[in-house]
């Protein structure tokens, strides 16, 4: 039994004065993926049919390695904002919260950094 | 884990049925959710078929006329009978809205009667509002300022295109047919405010008179106070009022990103 106030339940424990910046910065990855996403397909439509070292030649072009950077970055920032959210919305055990949210962030960083190390390897390879 | 199925105790069964309109020209079927928590058993659909010659054109008269001729035991909330108490709100036929503005003859065939979804009923139709009552108050929904109160023959001025940025604001009712049509609401009720005091915040936020508006934006920036609205659009589709919770929500989260820009 809690003799607590209903007002008491309301206020929980206050605002953490934060949510800001991840609103922003989920709203700003995803419209930046749109214009990286169809340079992205367009650019690999037109390599569609042609050699590996043609698709080696483009990476290593710094625009296209630098643009394919920022998309891997804003997908992945994005997917794990994306996550985090769901896993709030739904999962209310509070350590069975924390569990997901740690594996699924460090998963998107672990998946997003090899994604970069991968780019960053073709263009600087010989 | 957010429960999709509802819990056994709270599984609907069919309930009795009720014929009062023998030979009527004009009938009408309502199916109404009872629960009685000093029974013990679990909530059951009552029917009741109804001539229409007996009440009025709401779907309040229907209900007053059960409760008056065929079964005094219902229970439900009702005050104003006009739309402006927001007592008798309910779920009719689907969705969230005022017993006493919803027209029968809008309904086509039966008319089925729950209280607002995934709230703790109290009894039948009467949901336990104690929390979201408790959370508009947590917005602290009166003017606040440092500015010295005016002399007593005298007001705190506003023009009136300040005047008109509460418009779509200060008819709200508090019914909660808006919060309570929420799916980010009903996951996370004991601490996302809801749209109907995210409404009633911004009311304060956008008033010229109020000089508290740092402290609100500051006491609503929280991930879960604010920003589980995630646009659903539930609350301004099902207004009885016709208000936007929606936008001012969104004007909420803009302010927010314009403090720190």
């Amino acid at each position: 039994m809690s003799l607590q106030t209903p007002l008491k339940r309301a206020i929980g424990l206050g605002s953490a004065k934060e949510g800001v910046h991840h609103w922003k910065a989920q709203r700003l990855t995803a419209i930046v993926m749109i214009p990286l996403s169809l340079w992205f397909v367009c650019n690999v439509a037109s390599l569609a049919g042609g050699e590996y070292a043609d698709l080696v030649t483009w990476i290593k072009q710094p625009f296209s390695a630098a643009l394919m950077l920022l998309l891997l970055f804003s997908m992945f920032y994005h997917m794990a904002l994306g996550l985090q959210v769901v896993i709030e919305d739904y999962v209310h055990t509070t350590w069975m919260k924390i569990t997901l949210l740690l594996i699924t962030q460090f998963g998107s960083i672990l998946i997003g950094l090899a994604s970069i190390v991968s780019v960053l390897l073709i263009a600087t390879g010989d | 884990m957010v429960e999709f199925t509802l819990p056994p105790n709270s599984k609907v069964g069919t309930g009795k049925t009720v014929t009062a309109a023998n030979n009527a020209q004009r009938k009408k079927i309502f199916k109404i959710y009872r629960w009685d928590p000093d029974s013990g058993e679990n909530p059951r659909l009552d029917s009741f078929e109804i001539n229409l010659e007996n009440c009025g054109p709401m779907v309040l008269d229907a209900l007053l006329y059960i409760k008056n001729e065929l079964d005094p035991t219902l229970t439900l909330r009702r005050s104003c009978r006009e739309g402006i108490c927001g007592s008798c709100a309910m779920n009719i036929d689907g969705r969230n809205t005022l017993a006493c503005t919803k027209a029968i003859a809008d309904i086509d065939g039966d008319v089925k009667i729950y209280p607002l979804p995934h709230m703790a009923v109290v009894k039948d139709l009467v949901p336990d509002l104690t929390h979201f009552y408790a959370q508009y108050a947590s917005i602290k929904p009166w003017i606040q300022t440092e500015s010295p109160t005016p002399p007593d023959d005298q007001e705190r001025l506003q023009s009136k295109e300040d005047r008109a940025k509460l418009d779509g604001l200060y008819e709200c009712i508090l019914c909660a047919c808006c919060s309570t049509s929420c799916p980010s609401y009903w996951w996370n009720s004991d601490r996302y405010l809801g749209p109907a005091a995210l409404l009633q915040a911004y009311r304060w936020i956008a008033d010229s008179r109020d000089e508290a508006t740092g402290e609100r934006l500051e006491a609503l920036e929280d991930p879960f106070k604010l920003y589980r609205c995630h646009t659903i659009m539930n609350c301004t589709d099902t207004c009885p009022k016709g208000l936007n919770p929606a936008k001012a929500i969104a004007e909420i989260k803009k302010l927010q990103v314009l403090k720190g820009t």
